[in-house]
């Protein structure tokens, strides 16, 4: 049985060293290749040192590209290039701890920037050296429900009835999702008299309605969204938007009696900007974002403006709602960190389907 | 790295095979040459890439203390989404290696219209990034997709459920189960299996005797691998599991979740739980098997 | 001797084949199925235009290069494993099979950050490694080095069985006759495993292609730089291009279907040998 399968002749007696180098030809040439990988960014990013990284996270891109469109001619230096990275504003931060050379960081929520100043890549002040808290734009939490709305939900006391299905993500692993949570626990503050445990009260009995928790809001929006899950999501009012335009007449957006007002941080990365030499430019970028040019392309990609003339003029698009502050309300975002999500925080406690 | 030492041993043997280098003077007298060589690549890649960066993780975890780690190892939530991954992979690496063992032996046995394209599409789970694998299973088992509006109906609710869950682990496992019967079954034997036939054996009997034990050790590979692979699997699962804490969550997801909030330590402790977990079940399957051959006897 | 014995009833076959199509179907092709359709949601026109964006060819143009250096180490890893484990007894194999079987059960979402806490910025070789301004991480090599990671066992884990099976008489046989230790290897060994090596490296290169978790830790997500494909297809989802991100996502199964074409050509090339291997 043995050579039964063997059609080749036997081989001869003669060694063959052409062959034996030739595999460690092969061998050499595999790590060779590993060896230029390791090399060839380096000697790229020498080369050409007016490269910008933005940093931002998820939803950004659209509004980012078009904001680097209008800001490079602005900024008279046709040589500069802005490369864009966009990810999950928690894991975005990480990779920038890590080591990611990022010049300007744009993210979801203040925390992740703070945990970028805790390792002393910038200045723990950073959210002070730029105008309203360093968010050139804002947003909010509003519903999308379906439409004709069939779950009659107006506001969020409709959110707890029994029946009733909440799309939310977890606030564990999606910045969006914080939002969601703390708007929710705002209203449910006001509406109790600012007693903590009736609004904790109020939470479990929404996270209740939640079918599924996904990891992101983009997660969140396609269940409610393409799988037909929920009668409610609860989202950014700039996603909301966007759905309605992806998804056409499917829908519309309930507008709370209350909500927070998401402010979107921008920083300078002092470290990397410093070592990079791109601290002029980097700088010029951020501030442009708050030039009425720019906040113009800010409102019309459904982020709320700053800029007074600007909101005034796209005032239909952004509904007025009372507004609560993440510091005014919450003490900032490592008190509201702390209390709200991390380990054994509010978030655990009212999560647990009893 | 260590070339030319081994490369005399190949031709040295190549002359005169017969004496066995000192060595290896403690094993069975070996004619084969290249031992140096091959164990030096496998164990020098395997720790490159795998051991010194595994035992950073390692290194890492113990940085916690050790009423830290009893606080980890008690944690109902945790355990839940441990129980989910491990058992949901069983279950996915069990129902891998039946659908495995009939779809290899389909493939190489019988000859159909579409075989090949069949045989094509094995390897489809690999290739899609599991997050759109992800997608795509929860779309079709959702309420209102393909699957899930005839199963809903009957009261079978697989999107968003811990059912959901092990449909994505099957997915992500079914190559393995399939792709290492399949050499084996290939170079099976026949003559074996008309011996059996001659001397009298049914076709039942001699799957069961001769086939079965001869596939047996691939399968177990396959399986194994099938059930590795479904423990540690995130990006297909969270989309599909609904990700309730202490139902359908997984414990990958809690691995992000320690990371989310910038706890390294908890995130590579709850690694290194999973790591062991994953590491002693592969070593009981590959003992087992390295028994059963060698109470079969021999190389063979 | 009648080759009857030998089948099973024709009914068994039947039942068994339309079993196997309905696994397929089910499990396979419905889900790929599903991603076609999403990507030609808006027409082929818009399908094709899709993939046009510079951002995507710089996707694929990455995601194949890294493909091309990870796969041929694994397979040099992978021959050298299983001719160490299978050719020679020595204690402790079991313990070193599973260990090569690590990386399988490694959750993806670890295998990026095993890099990153050796080459991060505060990760062990970290300030070494910014010392010398040499970039592993968000950078090409990081993504090597995880892909090479979560497909470090598909090349041996496949060859491995098969040599078990196998045995070692063949190639005692060719030494004793006067064959050389390559030779031997070439002429015996490589014939004797060639389609599980192919299944192997087929699976590696799957996989490589499609890695998601670990990649995206190390990545950095920089489009056009450091963006593979299935991190390019997250990215156009997040920005509700679904038609963007299935079809970039179906071009990566294409690309799988490619590999098993080359696999089916190589087979018809091989027939009369096949034949001559299966028949004998």
């Amino acid at each position: 049985m043995i050579f039964t399968t063997q059609q080749t002749a036997l081989p001869t007696k003669t060694a063959r060293p052409s062959l034996l180098s030739r595999r460690m030809l092969l061998v050499a040439g595999a790590l060779a290749c590993l060896a230029g990988g390791l090399s060839g960014p380096v000697s790229a990013r020498a080369a050409e040192q007016k490269t910008l990284l933005n940093v931002s996270y998820d939803p950004t891109r659209e509004l980012y590209q078009k904001l680097n469109t209008a800001f490079i001619p602005a900024y008279k230096d046709a040589d500069l290039k802005i490369n864009q990275s966009h990810g999950g504003s928690g894991k975005q931060a990480r990779s920038v701890i890590d080591g990611l050379d990022a010049d300007v960081v744009t993210l979801a929520l203040a925390y992740d920037i703070d945990a970028i100043a805790d390792t002393g890549l910038l200045a723990k002040d950073w959210q002070t050296r730029l105008p309203q808290n360093s968010s050139p734009y804002t947003s909010t939490i509003v519903f999308l429900v379906r439409k004709g709305n069939p779950a009659q939900i107006k506001d969020w006391p409709d959110l707890i009835k029994p029946g009733v299905q909440v799309i939310t993500p977890n606030p564990k692993t999606s910045g969006g999702a914080r939002w969601n949570h703390l708007a929710a626990y705002a209203y449910a503050l006001q509406a109790n008299g600012n007693d903590t445990a009736k609004a904790e009260d109020y939470l479990s009995k929404l996270y209740a309605n939640v079918p599924v928790l996904d990891t992101g809001a983009r997660g969140s929006t396609n269940t409610f969204a393409q799988r037909g899950i929920g009668d409610v999501l609860l989202a950014w009012e700039n996603e909301a938007i966007l759905s309605l335009k992806e998804f056409g007449d499917a829908f519309e957006i309930v507008v709370p009696s209350i909500s927070i007002l998401a402010e979107p941080p921008v920083a300078v990365v002092d470290k990397v900007v410093d070592r990079k030499g791109t601290r002029a430019a980097a700088e010029a970028y951020l501030k442009f974002l708050y030039t009425p040019e720019a906040q113009e392309i800010i409102a019309q990609n459904h982020y709320r403006p700053r800029d007074p003339a600007v909101a005034a003029k796209y005032a239909k698009n952004f509904p007025d709602v009372k507004l609560v502050t993440i510091d005014g309300a919450f003490g900032g975002w490592r008190k509201a960190q702390e209390t709200h999500f991390a380990d054994g925080g509010i978030f655990d406690r009212v999560s647990v389907k009893k | 790295m260590t070339a030319s030492p081994p490369l005399q041993t190949v031709q040295g043997a190549g002359h005169d095979p017969a004496p066995a280098p000192r060595r290896r003077s403690l094993l069975r007298r070996q004619v084969i040459p290249g031992f140096t060589l091959s164990m030096g690549i496998t164990l020098g890649w395997l720790s490159l890439i795998v051991l010194i960066p595994l035992a950073g993780l390692v290194i890492r975890a113990s940085g916690l203390p050790l009423d830290r780690w009893i606080t980890v190892l008690t944690d109902t939530r945790l355990l839940a989404a441990l129980r989910l991954s491990f058992g949901g992979a069983l279950i996915a690496a069990l129902i891998n290696g039946v659908l495995g063992l009939i779809v290899a032996w389909v493939l190489v046995r019988y000859p159909f219209p579409g075989r090949k394209l069949i045989d094509a599409m094995i390897d489809l789970p690999f290739a899609l990034p599991t997050a759109v694998a992800g997608i795509a299973l929860s779309a079709l088992y959702a309420p209102n997709g393909w699957l899930g509006s005839l199963l809903t109906p009957l009261g079978i609710k697989v999107a968003f459920t811990p059912l959901g869950a092990v449909v994505a682990m099957v997915f992500i496992g079914l190559p393995f189960a399939v792709r290492t019967v399949q050499p084996v079954l290939e170079d099976i034997d026949v003559e074996l299996e008309e011996a059996a036939a001659c001397l009298g054996a049914s076709r039942r009997q001699t799957f069961w005797m001769v086939q079965l034990p001869t596939i047996a050790p691939a399968l177990a590979t396959g399986v194994s691998l099938a059930f590795a692979r479904a423990v540690g699997e995130y990006g297909s699962v969270i989309f599909i599991a609904g990700n309730l804490p202490r139902v359908s969550e997984i414990a990958p997801l809690l691995i992000v979740t320690r990371l989310e909030q910038y706890d390294y330590v908890g995130a590579t402790a709850i690694a290194t739980i999973m790591l062991a977990a994953s590491f002693a079940l592969l070593l009981v399957v590959n003992i087992l098997q390295k028994w059963n051959r060698d109470r079969q006897g021999g190389t063979r | 001797m009648s080759k009857r014995s030998l089948r099973e009833h024709s009914a068994t076959r039947l039942s068994l084949v339309a079993l196997t199509v309905a696994i397929i179907l089910l499990f396979l092709l419905l889900p790929l199925a599903q991603v076609l359709q999403q990507a030609f949601a808006k027409g082929p026109a818009v399908f094709w235009q899709s993939l046009q964006g510079e951002d995507t060819i710089a996707a694929i143009r990455l995601t194949l290069l890294v493909a091309a250096i990870s796969v041929p180490l694994n397979l040099v890893f992978g021959l050298a494993a299983s001719w160490a484990i299978t050719k020679f007894d020595f204690p402790g194999k079991s313990l070193l099979v599973s260990l090569i079987d690590l990386p399988f059960s490694v959750s993806p979402v670890i295998s990026g950050l095993i890099y990153v806490l050796l080459f991060g910025a505060h990760g062990f070789f970290g300030p070494w490694l910014i010392e010398h301004d040499l970039k592993i991480i968000f950078a090409v090599p990081g993504i090597v080095l995880a892909t090479v990671f979560v497909t470090f066992p598909f090349v041996a884990r496949e060859l491995i069985p098969l040599m078990e099976e196998q045995g070692r008489e063949e190639e005692e046989a060719a030494l004793v006759l006067g064959a050389s230790g390559l030779r031997t290897f070439w002429s015996v060994t490589l014939p004797n495993v060639k389609w599980a090596l192919l299944y192997g490296v087929l699976l590696c290169n799957a996989r490589a292609m499609g890695e998601f978790g670990a990649v995206s830790v190390v990545s950095g997500h920089i489009r056009g730089l450091t963006n593979t494909m299935p991190l390019h297809v997250e990215i156009l989802y997040n920005e509700y291009d679904f038609v963007g991100a299935f079809a970039v996502a179906s071009v990566l199964a294409l690309l799988a279907l490619v590999t098993l074409g080359i696999k089916s050509a190589v087979e018809w090339w091989h027939r009369d040998e096949l034949a001559a291997t299966r028949r004998h």
